[in-house]
C-alpha cells in the first residue's frame, strides 16, 4: 500500500469502526437478552465484552476524527467546515464536537463509555439483571449509531475536490470553554440512559425493591454531578465569552439540558427514599424514565429546527423524524411497560404526616413541577404555532416570574428534610431544632437588604433568608451528629456539601440579579466613568495579531474608590475586539476583573470620532458564587458516590445452584404474597 | 462511501456567503449604544424594556444583546420614545402593533396563554393534592399480612415439591420470619 | 382506576409526539406581519428620482399595490429584481396591479445608480432614508413585498426574493382575489 493511500484511507477506517461498533450494539441487545430469557449465563456473560467492544470500535472513530483535525485532513466535509490550518491545536481537537455530526459522535461516545463502566464496576450485581441494563443500553446505542451513520456521518468525503483550507471554526466556539463544556454536559446528559435502563431492568425483572436502588444510586449521582458541572460550565462560558454580561437565558438548549437536571435531582433523592425505605418505587422508576426522556428530547429539540436559538445545530427536519421516532420507542416502549409492569405490591411502610418521607415528596413534586413548566414555557410558541394562533414569544421574564416562586417553595421544605425523622416526627423535636435556623435565617435575610444595599428589598431579603435556612439547617444537622458522635457516612457529607452549594448559588443569583449595575458611554482618551464606587479610566488601543486574527487592544485602569474618596489601582483590563481571518467574522472578548465578591467587566462597542470609543462596563457583585455553588453540589455528588456501602461486594454465595433455588424460592414466596395482598386489597 | 460532491461544496460555499451577508460583521459584538438619558429612571426602563422585547429577525436574542440593523433599530426607536415621554405600555404598544406578539418576551395574558400563565400554579395545587391521596391511603394493617393456614399449608407443599425435584437440602421456608425485601430497612 | 392512570405517562407522551411532529413541518422563522388586515400607515417622504417630490400614502391608495422594500446593500434584492421586471412589463398584471418601490435605509445617488444600470421596475421608489416607514411597516430586512388592496390595507407581507414559484404560491391567488373584489366593488 503506498504511504499516500494510508491518510486517504484513514477517515474511512474510522466511518468502519463506527460500523463495527453499530454490529457490537446490536449484538449487545441482544445476546444477552435471549441469554436472561433462556436462563443462559453463557449469553449473559456476553454482555461485558460486547460492551467493551461497542467502546473500543466508537473510540477508534473518534480518535480518527479527532487525529484528521489534527493534521487538516480537508477531504472530510467535516473537517473542511470546522477548522482551519492557522486554528492552534486545542482548538482543532475541541473542533471535533463543534458542528451537528462530530457533537453527535460524542455523544455516541459518550454512552458507550457509561455502558462499558457499568459493565466493569457491577460485580455486585446480578448476573441477569445486569445484562439486561447492558442490552438496553446497547438498544439506545443501535438508535444513535445508527442514526449518525444514515444521517449525520462525519466522515463524508470531498473528493476529489478537496478544499485547500478549510471555513475555520466559528470564532465564537473558540474558546477553553468548547473543550470542557460538551464534554461533561455529555457525559451528564447521557449518564441517565444508565438510571433509564436500570429502571427498564427492573420493571422487565420486576425486581423494583431496595437492592434496585442502591445498584442504581451510584450511577445517577455520577450522571448527575456531570451534568451539573456542564450546566454550570455553560453558564460560566455564556457569561465571560458573550460580551453581555448575563449568565442564564432561558434558551431553549440551555432548557433542555436543566429539565434533565431538575428530574434528575428529584430522582436521587427518590432512589434515596427507595434504598432506605422500600417506598416510592414506581415513582422512582417513573422519574428515571423522564430524567433520560427529557435527554432525548433536548436531543431532538437542538437538532430537528424545532425552535429556534443560538445555539441549535445546523437544523434538518428528516434528522429530526429520526429522532422523534427513537424518541418514541424509547419512551413509548419504556413508559408501556411501565403502564403493564408497574409494581402492584403494595409498599408495607407507611410514613406519617410529618416524616422526612413526606418532605421528599413534596420536593420531588415541587421538582416535576419546575421541569413541566420550563418544558411548558419552552414548547409554548410551538404548541401555539402547531395550533394555528400565529406566532408568540416566551423568554426570561415569563420564566422568571414562574420559576422564582416555585423554587422558593422547594428551599423552605429543604430546610426541613435533613433535620426531620424517617416515618414520623418526634413531637416537639423538630420544631425545637427548625427554631434557630428560621429565626436566624429570617433575622438575617431582612437585615441584609439594609446593610449592603442601603434600602430594604423584599426579593433580596427572601433570597437570603432561604439561602442561610438551607445552609443553617445542614449545619446543624452536622451538629447533631457530632453531639452524639456518630460517625457521618461519605454519603451524608455529600448531602452536606450539595445542600450548601444549592445556599451559595442562590446567594450568587439574588445578589448579583438585585444589584448589578452596567453603564454605556462614550469615552474618549483618558476620560472616567464611575460605577458603584469603582472608577473606570480608559487609556487608549493597542494592536494585536493572535494566531489567526487581528484585535483592538482596549486598555483600561480600574480603580476602587476608597473612604477617603481617593482612587486604588485594582487592574489593568484589556477587551479586544478582534476579526477573525478566515470567516472575517468580528467577535469582542470582554476584559473582566474576577473576584469573590465581584466582577468588573468591560467590554468594547465602536469607534467613535475623535478617538473616542464605545465601552460598556458592567458592575457584578458575586456573580462567581452561582458557580461557586454548582461547584460544591458537584463536590457533594463525588463524596455521595464514594460512599462505602456502593463498594461492599456481593453477599450472594456464588454457587449458581443454589442461586437459582434461593431464586426460585423468592419467586414463589413472591407471588403466593402478591396474591395475598391482592385479596386483602 | 466516497462520494463525488463538487455540487455539494459549490452549496455549501454559497449558503456561507448568503448567510454572512445577512448577518452583521460582529456576529456576538454585544452592542454599545452611548444613548444620553434625561434621567436615571429612564435609563434603568431602557435597559429593562430592551431586555424585554425580541428581536425580530434574530436567532433569539433581546434587543439589548443583539447586534443586528433592526435591533439597532429598534433601540434607537425605544431610546426616542422614552425621552419622549412615553409610558411602558404605549412603548409595548407600538412595538406589537409593527412587529406583533413575536416581539414580547413576557406574553401578555389572554385566552391562548391561559395554560401558560396558570399552567404552574395549577400543577402545585395537583401535586399537593397528589400528597394528600398519598398520606391518606389506608395504611396496611400488619397483622393481615401474615399468610392464612390454607396458604401456608399451599406454599409448603409448592416447597417439598421443588424440594423433591432437587437433591438439595430441603427445609420448608417459613414466611413469617422471612425477610422478604418488603419490609422497610430500618437505617440512620 | 390505579391502572389507568399507570397509562396517564404514556398518552401524555404520546400528545407531546403529536406536537413535536407538526412542529417539524413547521418554519420557526416564519413571520407574520402584524399589520395584516390594518391600513397603510401614513407617511410623508421624498422619492428617490426626485428630491423635491414629496409623497403620501394619498398618492399610493387607490390601486393594487405591491410595495417592495429594497437597497442596495442587499445581495437577495439583485436576485429578485429581473423577476419583478416582469412583473412590471407584464401588460396583463399592469393594467390592475402597480408595483412601487421602497428604497429602505440606503444612499440616494447609490440607489439611483442601481436602478440606471438594473433597470427601473417601479412607478417610483420612495426613499426612506431612515428608515421611519419601514419601522410603520415592520420591516425587518430586505426584500420584503407586501400586498395591498384598494382601500388601502395591507393584505399580505412576504418576506424574501420573489421568482416564478414564489409568485405562483404566494401571490397570484390574493392577487386573482383582489381582483375580482375590486370588480364587484367590494
Amino acid at each position: 500500500m503506498s504511504p499516500q493511500l494510508v491518510p486517504q484511507l484513514l477517515p474511512e477506517l474510522g466511518h468502519l469502526a463506527l460500523v463495527i461498533a453499530l454490529a457490537f450494539s446490536l449484538c449487545l441487545s441482544i445476546i444477552p437478552m435471549i441469554g436472561v430469557h433462556g436462563s443462559q449465563p453463557k449469553l449473559m456473560n456476553y454482555a461485558k465484552p460486547l460492551a467493551s467492544g461497542m467502546f473500543v470500535f466508537t473510540a477508534i472513530s473518534i480518535c480518527i476524527l479527532a487525529y484528521s483535525f489534527v493534521v487538516d485532513d480537508f477531504s472530510i466535509k467535516y473537517v473542511a467546515s470546522h477548522s482551519n490550518s492557522h486554528l492552534p491545536y486545542y482548538f482543532k481537537i475541541s473542533a471535533v464536537w463543534g458542528g451537528h455530526e462530530g457533537s453527535l459522535l460524542l455523544w455516541v461516545f459518550s454512552l458507550t463509555a457509561w455502558t462499558m463502566a457499568v459493565a466493569q464496576f457491577s460485580k455486585n450485581i446480578e448476573q441477569e439483571f445486569i445484562a439486561r441494563v447492558l442490552a438496553v443500553m446497547g438498544m439506545i446505542a443501535v438508535g444513535f449509531i445508527a442514526f449518525t451513520l444514515l444521517t449525520s456521518n462525519p466522515f463524508e468525503r470531498l473528493w476529489p475536490n478537496v478544499p485547500m483550507e478549510g471555513r475555520d471554526l466559528n470564532p465564537l466556539l473558540q474558546d477553553v470553554g468548547l473543550i470542557i463544556h460538551p464534554p461533561l454536559l455529555y457525559l451528564g446528559y447521557v449518564g441517565f440512559a444508565v438510571a433509564f435502563a436500570f429502571a427498564v431492568a427492573a420493571l422487565m425483572s420486576g425486581k423494583m425493591d431496595a437492592a434496585w436502588a442502591r445498584w442504581s444510586r451510584p450511577w445517577t449521582v455520577g450522571a448527575w454531578m456531570f451534568l451539573t458541572l456542564g450546566i454550570a460550565l455553560g453558564s460560566w462560558w455564556a457569561y465571560y465569552e458573550l460580551g453581555w454580561g448575563g449568565w442564564w437565558f432561558w434558551d431553549p438548549v440551555e432548557n433542555a439540558s436543566f429539565m434533565p437536571w431538575l428530574i434528575g435531582t428529584a430522582l436521587i433523592h427518590s432512589l434515596a427514599v427507595t434504598e432506605k425505605r422500600g417506598t416510592f418505587r414506581n415513582w422512582t422508576v417513573l422519574l428515571a424514565i423522564f430524567a433520560f426522556s427529557l435527554s432525548l428530547l433536548g436531543t431532538f429539540l437542538v437538532r430537528s429546527g424545532v425552535i429556534t436559538s443560538v445555539h441549535s445545530f445546523a437544523s434538518d427536519p428528516s434528522r429530526g423524524v429520526f429522532i422523534l421516532v427513537i424518541l418514541a420507542i424509547a419512551v413509548g416502549g419504556s413508559l408501556t411497560l411501565y403502564a403493564f409492569r408497574a409494581s402492584n405490591v403494595a409498599s408495607f411502610s407507611r410514613f406519617a404526616l410529618y416524616s422526612r418521607e413526606t418532605a421528599l415528596l413534596l420536593c420531588n413534586i415541587i421538582l416535576v413541577v419546575a421541569a413541566t413548566t420550563i418544558l411548558l414555557g419552552t414548547l409554548y410558541p410551538l404548541l401555539v404555532d402547531a395550533l394555528g394562533y400565529g406566532k408568540i414569544s416566551v423568554g426570561p421574564p415569563y420564566f422568571n416570574a414562574v420559576f422564582v416562586p416555585i423554587m422558593s417553595l422547594l428551599f423552605i421544605i429543604m430546610g426541613i428534610g435533613p433535620l426531620i425523622r424517617w416515618k414520623k416526627a418526634k413531637k416537639g423535636e423538630l420544631r425545637k431544632q427548625l427554631v434557630s435556623p428560621s429565626v436566624l435565617s429570617i433575622a438575617f435575610g431582612l437585615l441584609f437588604p439594609v446593610i449592603y444595599g442601603g434600602e430594604f428589598n423584599a426579593l433580596v431579603a427572601m433570597g437570603m433568608t432561604l439561602a442561610l435556612w438551607v445552609f443553617l439547617v445542614v449545619i446543624k444537622d452536622l451538629l447533631n451528629q457530632y453531639k452524639s458522635r456518630t460517625i457521618l457516612s461519605l454519603s451524608q457529607w455529600g448531602m452536606t456539601f450539595a445542600h450548601a452549594g444549592i445556599a451559595v448559588t442562590i446567594v450568587g443569583v439574588t445578589l448579583v440579579s438585585s444589584y448589578e449595575s452596567e453603564t454605556n458611554v462614550k469615552m474618549a482618551l483618558h476620560e472616567s466613568v464611575e460605577i458603584s464606587g469603582y472608577q473606570i479610566e480608559f487609556n487608549g488601543i493597542k494592536h494585536v495579531e493572535g494566531p489567526n486574527y487581528s484585535a483592538e487592544q482596549g486598555q483600561l485602569n480600574i480603580y476602587k474608590i476608597n473612604r477617603d474618596g481617593e482612587n486604588d489601582f485594582v487592574a489593568l483590563l484589556k477587551p479586544e475586539r478582534r476579526a477573525y481571518r478566515v470567516q472575517s467574522m468580528g467577535m469582542t472578548e470582554a476584559g473582566i476583573d474576577g473576584g469573590l465578591f465581584r466582577d468588573i467587566y468591560v467590554a468594547l462597542g465602536d469607534p467613535l470620532d475623535g478617538g473616542a470609543w464605545a465601552i460598556r462596563v458592567h458592575y457584578k457583585p458575586f456573580v462567581r458564587w452561582i458557580w461557586l455553588g454548582a461547584l460544591f453540589m458537584a463536590l457533594g455528588g463525588i463524596l455521595a458516590m464514594m460512599d462505602k456501602r456502593y463498594r461492599i461486594n456481593s453477599r450472594v454465595s456464588n454457587s449458581s445452584k443454589s442461586r437459582m433455588k434461593n431464586k426460585n424460592t423468592a419467586q414463589m414466596t413472591s407471588q403466593v404474597t402478591n396474591q395475598a395482598t391482592s385479596e386483602l386489597s | 462511501m466516497i462520494k463525488i460532491n463538487l455540487l455539494s461544496s459549490l452549496l455549501l460555499m454559497i449558503t456561507i456567503g448568503i448567510s454572512t451577508l445577512f448577518s452583521s460583521n460582529f456576529v456576538n459584538a454585544s452592542p454599545v449604544d452611548t444613548f444620553e438619558f434625561n434621567d436615571e429612571v429612564t435609563k434603568v426602563r431602557f435597559q429593562a424594556l430592551s431586555k424585554e422585547l425580541r428581536c425580530p429577525k434574530c436567532q433569539n436574542q433581546n434587543l439589548a444583546d443583539s447586534n443586528s440593523p433592526i435591533a439597532a433599530d429598534l433601540r434607537h426607536e425605544l431610546y426616542e420614545l422614552l425621552q419622549q415621554g412615553k409610558a411602558d405600555s404605549e412603548v409595548v404598544n407600538f412595538m406589537v402593533n409593527r412587529y406583533g406578539e413575536f416581539v414580547l418576551y413576557r406574553p401578555r395574558v389572554s385566552s391562548i396563554t391561559y395554560i401558560l400563565w396558570f399552567g404552574p400554579a395549577l400543577l402545585i395545587l395537583l401535586g399537593i393534592i397528589v400528597v394528600i391521596v398519598i398520606l391518606r391511603k389506608k395504611p396496611v394493617d400488619k397483622a393481615n399480612l401474615a399468610l392464612k393456614p390454607e396458604q401456608q399449608k399451599k406454599l409448603q407443599q409448592l416447597l417439598q415439591n421443588e424440594s423433591e425435584s432437587e437433591s438439595a437440602d430441603s427445609n420448608p421456608v417459613d414466611l413469617n420470619s422471612a425477610n422478604l425485601n418488603l419490609e422497610s430497612v430500618e437505617k440512620e | 382506576m390505579k391502572k389507568v392512570i399507570r397509562f396517564l405517562p404514556l398518552i401524555l407522551v404520546i400528545a407531546l409526539g403529536v406536537v413535536l411532529y407538526r412542529g417539524l413541518s413547521l418554519n420557526p422563522q416564519d413571520m407574520p406581519s402584524a399589520l395584516v388586515g390594518k391600513a397603510m400607515p401614513d407617511f410623508s417622504l421624498l422619492t428617490l428620482n426626485d428630491e423635491a417630490k414629496t409623497v403620501t400614502k394619498a398618492d399610493l391608495v387607490g390601486d393594487i399595490i405591491l410595495l417592495n422594500v429594497w437597497a442596495t446593500w442587499c445581495p437577495t434584492c439583485k436576485y429578485e429584481h429581473p423577476y419583478l421586471l416582469e412583473i412590471a412589463n407584464d401588460s396583463k398584471l399592469n393594467s390592475q396591479v402597480k408595483l412601487y418601490g421602497l428604497n429602505y435605509k440606503d444612499e440616494r445617488l447609490a440607489a439611483q445608480q442601481w436602478l440606471t444600470n438594473y433597470k427601473d421596475p417601479y412607478q417610483f421608489s420612495i426613499f426612506d432614508e431612515k428608515g421611519t416607514l419601514g419601522l410603520d411597516l415592520g420591516v425587518f430586512g430586505a426584500p420584503e413585498t407586501f400586498v395591498i388592496d384598494h382601500h388601502g390595507i395591507i393584505r399580505k407581507r412576504f418576506a424574501g426574493a420573489i421568482d416564478v414559484r414564489v409568485w405562483r404560491k404566494e401571490f397570484e391567488p390574493l392577487i386573482t382575489q383582489l381582483i375580482s373584489e375590486r370588480q364587484q366593488g367590494k
